[in-house]
């Protein structure tokens, strides 16, 4: 071998050495600098990561006010949940006591896990607020139409899903709070034995008891529910979470992108001039991918001007609301400290012993009766909501907020009867009891048939009967049965968290509670 | 053969075997693979109901104190038990609420819940409040000197005293 051609070898691999990192850039992203309309396209769809985005995107859906971007912060507070649910597994213990220890040990001790173990509350909660608004939204732009109509139910089961992770997350601590929430959860999920113990059935039906078992792994909360929990929180739910997403998202972009009034484009206006036109004419011949898509080719009579690249508009938008999220988790984890009580004493309850703050409302109703309250009602409401969509299939003010017949009106009046009705008949119960205080022989089976919940249930799907018929139209019971939904919430929640103090009481203002 | 469609096999395109192996060979997969879910389904949904449920004893030895007044609860350390003591003998009312599992308190006509506000007579049934059933009585056993042996998990009819 001569030396030339050694040498010649060796400059090769002096070369190549020296253009590595330029090719290791080019190997990862294929499509270069996304400078060129071509290039942003690849740059979205050769992503194992954003190419569940559009390469373009409708300009509706890029406008603020047809989604708020709730859904993209619900997704952003749950990453940051994941992240920092992951950093606090490197402490955290699943075992009765030492649980309790090593949340202290986070919250004392370890290097910033105060703040990861705050982020991770408040990001959970910001996480319910925000699933809970995308919902509303969803519903008050009609969005859940056809052919939204199946996505609508994967979203019910990621609202499901969240309230179960942040249920699950709170017996982990293991103090008070936990305890008695978690004894309380599990006794609503064995009160189906309240009908069957008023028939006498346990003996041989008994789904309350083996609920609670299957929860628990035991009769009582112990280290069994602990790891039980633990699974759940950490792995099962995180698990059913992402594959309901996945579905969820994809579900987006197969239903065709988010609903939008047929006439968007002309409300739109003419397209702003940094948008990068494909081409410059709504093509007109129309093609048929047979036996693949049904109908006309997406394009057909459609100009480009409606959308814009995913890459930049979408994407940063979506940056953006990521930092509002981390920033709202941020500010909320400096200011105020996740709650953590004192060891858990299965002898002595808290007093008043409250859920978080999301499940009030179901601790008010479940004051009245265990099993309406906790299971009953909560299944009337996910079933009626995930009947709406199969209920309501009108077409007008789809995309539109408050479209449909009555319109915001409607909804405003809903609002005031929901809230009124809610009001009204809390006051009744407080006030002036409910069938035990009048009639204590009374048999149990009539108040968990009878009682301020599932009257309040009753009225409100009356109303919106009442609605149906006078309008004429579904939508309009729709806006009316889901409206005083939000309101009734709102207004258990609100007595719950502010009015009810020792001995589940009511009071005015905590100021007032006895002190114990 | 006179048929229209003749073919190598005697069949023709327009007048298939009744079932042909290749649909016979998949039905049997589907069906197989679906069997074996719903079994693995159910096997998986067994798991975790546990066979044998942790018990520890719930029977413990107690000695009232001697300053217990009829009417008057007298509550083990860590037990969610009261005990009465009257002319008619010594009785065990469970504090545990029937309502959602709280721990009652005693209090001068009663018990009060602190979770959804139930409240109950001396006697355990329900004066107010969701609670769907009375306070059960536990059985209690004298073993003499004073000393009672409470069995937490047995339940007795209400009414019932042991003379100690």
């Amino acid at each position: 071998m001569s030396a030339a051609a050694s040498n010649g070898g060796l400059a090769q691999l002096w070369a190549n050495l020296r253009a590595a990192p330029r090719r290791l850039r080019e190997t990862m992203f294929r499509s270069g600098s996304p400078v060129s309309d071509r290039a942003r396209s690849t740059f979205i769809f050769g992503n194992v990561f954003l190419h569940l985005h559009p390469a373009r995107v409708h300009r509706w859906s890029l406008r603020w006010p047809t989604t708020w971007g709730l859904g993209m912060i619900a997704l952003a507070a749950f990453l940051v949940t994941l992240v920092t649910g992951v950093l606090l597994m490197f402490y955290y213990k699943p075992y009765p006591e030492v649980a309790y220890e090593s949340i202290k040990n986070i919250h004392f001790v370890v290097p910033t896990g105060r703040f990861m173990r705050n982020i991770h509350r408040w990001a959970a909660h910001v996480m319910v607020i925000a699933v809970l608004a995308h919902m509303a939204r969803v519903f008050f732009t009609a969005a859940y139409r056809r052919p939204r109509e199946f996505n609508w139910l994967i979203g019910m089961g990621l609202l499901v899903t969240t309230l179960g992770l942040s249920f699950s997350g709170y017996l982990l601590p293991w103090d008070q709070l936990a305890y008695w929430a978690i004894t309380i959860g599990a006794n609503i999920a064995q009160s189906p034995r309240e009908v069957t113990d008023a028939l006498n059935l346990t003996s041989s039906f008994d789904p309350g008891g083996l609920n609670k078992v299957l929860l628990l792994g035991a009769e009582e909360v112990g280290e069994e529910a602990l790891i039980r929990f633990y699974l759940f929180h950490v792995m099962l739910l995180p698990l059913i979470l992402v594959a309901l997403l996945a579905v969820h998202f994809w579900r987006i972009r197969k239903d065709g992108g988010l609903a939008r009034p047929a006439n968007a484009e002309q409300r739109l206006g003419p397209p702003h001039p940094a948008t990068y036109p494909v081409f410059t004419e709504a093509p007109q011949k129309t093609y048929h991918l047979a036996a693949i898509v049904r109908g006309r080719t997406p394009a057909v009579g459609n100009g480009p001007e409606a959308t814009v690249p995913a890459m930049p508009h979408l994407l940063y938008g979506e940056l953006a609301l990521f930092m509002l999220t981390v920033g709202i988790c941020l500010v909320l984890s400096v200011l105020f400290n996740a709650p953590l009580k004192e060891l858990a004493n299965p002898a002595v309850p808290e007093n008043p012993a409250k859920a978080p703050w999301y499940f009030l409302g179901l601790q008010e109703l479940v004051s009245f009766s265990a099993f309406m309250g906790g299971i009953g009602i909560p299944t009337i409401v996910l079933i009626g909501l995930g009947l709406i969509p199969y209920l309501d299939r009108e077409e007008a003010g789809t995309g539109e907020w408050f479209g449909g017949p009555g319109g915001g009106a409607l909804v405003a009046r809903a609002a005031v009867f929901g809230l009124t009705a809610a009001v009204a008949l809390e006051a009744f119960a407080i006030h002036f009891g409910w069938l035990r205080q009048w009639w204590p022989e009374v048999p149990q089976l009539l108040i968990t048939a009878f009682n301020p919940g599932t009257v309040l249930t009753a009225i409100y799907a009356a109303y919106s009967l009442w609605l149906v018929r006078r309008h004429n139209s579904t939508r309009a019971g729709a806006l009316g049965l889901f409206t005083c939904f939000l309101a009734g919430f709102v207004v258990l929640t609100v007595i719950g968290t502010y009015f009810r103090g020792p001995n589940w009481e009511f009071y005015w203002s905590p100021a007032h509670w006895p002190g114990h | 053969m006179s048929t229209a469609h003749p073919s190598f096999h005697g069949r023709s395109r327009l007048d298939p075997e009744p079932l042909p192996r290749r649909d016979f060979l998949g039905l049997a997969a589907l069906w197989s693979a679906a069997a074996a879910l719903a079994f693995a389904a159910v096997g998986a949904l067994r798991l975790p109901k546990a066979a044998v449920l942790p018990s520890p004893s719930k029977k413990f030895r107690v000695q009232l104190p001697e300053s217990l007044a009829a009417g008057e609860a007298f509550v083990p350390p860590g037990r969610s038990v009261a005990l009465f003591r009257d002319t008619q003998g010594v009785f065990a009312v469970s504090t545990v609420c029937t309502h959602l599992g709280c721990i009652v308190k005693p209090t001068p006509h009663g018990f009060d819940c602190p979770c959804h506000g139930s409240q109950f007579a001396a006697d355990g049934s329900v004066v107010r409040g969701p609670a769907p059933a009375p306070l059960p009585w536990l059985a209690v056993s004298s073993l003499g000197g004073g000393s009672i042996l409470v069995d937490e998990g047995s339940t007795v009819p209400a009414g019932t005293k042991v003379a100690v």
